[in-house]
């Protein structure tokens, strides 16, 4: 009728694919059924992490790199119809000797607290912790992790850490006191800061490390990926390289749920997802991790494996996978969940395929082949006109 | 000077051969990075190291020190070093 300018939305999920050799976004409908790629954007760069600010919906970070050339992030205001690159991407205070570390890449982005726009964290490799207050523009170093003698002895050097390099990885953000910080190195262990990373402190206690090592020494220690709730930000899971942890603050004790996962398959992964709005609820993508360590899916059959209740028990969730002779595997920050109901489940492979469950896990649906080896996987629900 | 820029970082320069100027190679990378923004930092870490795979060449001559001194008659060539995939 005439004056009258309601228009109603409807949310539509957007997956953010980073690969070794660009990035795609991958537009979906409002039933999860039909799927857009847009790209490749970056065609060639080795493309670690791509992130939407949720805080606004439109903003992209990129952490990204080639093969000959340093690291950088690249910013787009548009949803990837324009970039610009940051005047400042991290790195590393310089030292007086010239012998100091030098960025690698960056490996992972996180949005900062929903109370400071503009603000953003991006962990390196080799491990570096870094913010940026305005957007992603400029980036300053925290002098509390990465120039601080002990975390410098527990980062170990290259040889300790991950084939593509050691990482910092898993920057959480409490919801509810922007000055509570999470992050995990591969190596270097499970760290905490609740003075906005003034100060950080391990937290270790009940995470196991390979035998024959010292468990107190956090050198030790590689979380693969740490997630929290978004339900109870007291509750945090992770994907160990030595299992399947859940934490309960304000307890100190991580507890191994990993050990009722069945034998055959093991609780060795790299990424790790709960649930938006039950904290019972989390989904990991085992790979074998025995002898020589494979790293590709147990008996060369793919599953997500999901559980209910916590860990206590874990329901294999593969139907619409490959049956048999699958060898990918899925990397830390390759798998994903929406917030619509029911969830949507998102993963990519080192075999370049995307897949998608819109019945959180009881059936997968292949959206995109061919693609380079997928490094990163987030999702993002944007408001679209109804229809539209 | 004359500087040969190779293909990646070209999206900076938007040309394959620019002129430069300085009286050591760090200062022509400081001329490119006043010119070109962001470009000196994908060529060199932040503790002025040259990067692993980024070559230096002053007349067809490899170096690696960026206090090498070159004047204006002098063409330096940047050039990508890698292979494999």
């Amino acid at each position: 009728m005439p004056g009258d300018t309601a228009t109603s939305t409807t949310l539509v999920p957007l997956i953010l694919v980073a690969t070794r050799k660009g990035a795609w976004l991958v537009h979906g409908d409002a039933g999860r059924s039909r799927w857009r790629l847009d790209g490749p954007h970056f065609l060639g760069h080795i493309v670690s992490h791509l992130m939407l600010d949720p805080r606004d919906g439109r903003t992209l970070l990129a952490a990204a790199k080639t093969g000959h050339l340093g690291p950088t992030v690249f910013r787009s205001m548009d949803l990837g119809a324009t970039w610009r690159e940051a005047a400042r991407p991290p790195a590393f205070a310089k030292s007086a000797d010239g012998k100091g570390r030098a960025v690698d890449h960056t490996f992972w982005l996180t949005p900062g607290h929903p109370s400071e726009p503009g603000c953003w964290y991006a962990g390196t490799s080799p491990q570096g912790l870094f913010r940026s207050e305005d957007g992603g523009d400029t980036w300053v170093p925290f002098s509390s992790i990465n120039d601080d003698p002990d975390y410098l002895r527990w980062m170990g050097t290259v040889q300790d850490g991950t084939p593509d390099g050691p990482k910092l990885h898993s920057i959480l953000v409490d919801p509810r006191d922007p000055a509570h910080l999470y992050f995990g190195m591969s190596g270097g262990g499970v760290h905490e800061s609740r003075d906005a990373g003034k100060t950080f402190a391990p937290l270790l206690n009940g995470l196991e490390v390979v035998e024959g090592f010292d468990v107190a020494d956090p050198t030790f220690h590689d979380p693969h990926c740490l997630r929290l709730s978004p339900a109870d930000p007291d509750r945090l899971y992770q994907q160990n390289h030595c299992g399947i942890y859940r934490l309960d603050r304000p307890g100190d004790t991580w507890v191994r749920i990993g050990r009722t996962m069945p034998p055959e398959v093991g609780d060795i992964g790299f990424p790790m997802v709960v649930h938006p709005r039950d904290p019972d609820r989390a989904w990991v993508f085992p790979m074998d991790g025995q002898t020589v360590w494979p790293r590709t899916s147990p008996d060369g059959k793919p599953a997500v494996y999901g559980t209910r209740d916590a860990g206590a028990t874990w329901q294999r969730l593969d139907a619409g996978l490959p049956r048999a002779q699958a060898w990918w595997t899925v990397k830390r920050q390759a798998m994903s969940a929406d917030a619509l109901d029911p969830v949507g489940l998102y993963f990519g492979t080192t075999s370049g395929e995307l897949w998608m469950s819109a019945d959180e896990g009881g059936s997968w649906t292949c959206v995109a082949r061919h693609l380079p080896e997928i490094y990163a996987v987030e999702v993002a629900q944007r408001a679209v006109e109804a229809g539209g | 000077m004359k500087v040969l820029i190779p293909t990646p970082l070209r999206t900076y320069t938007g040309a394959h051969c620019v002129a430069g100027s300085g009286t050591t190679l760090a200062e022509v990378l400081a001329d490119l990075e006043a010119r070109f923004p962001g470009i000196r930092f994908r060529m060199i870490d932040e503790q002025d190291r040259m990067r692993p795979h980024v070559r230096f060449f002053i007349n067809g001559r490899a170096v690696h020190d960026v206090a090498v001194r070159l004047d204006d008659t002098d063409e330096l060539a940047i050039v990508q070093a890698l292979s494999g995939g």
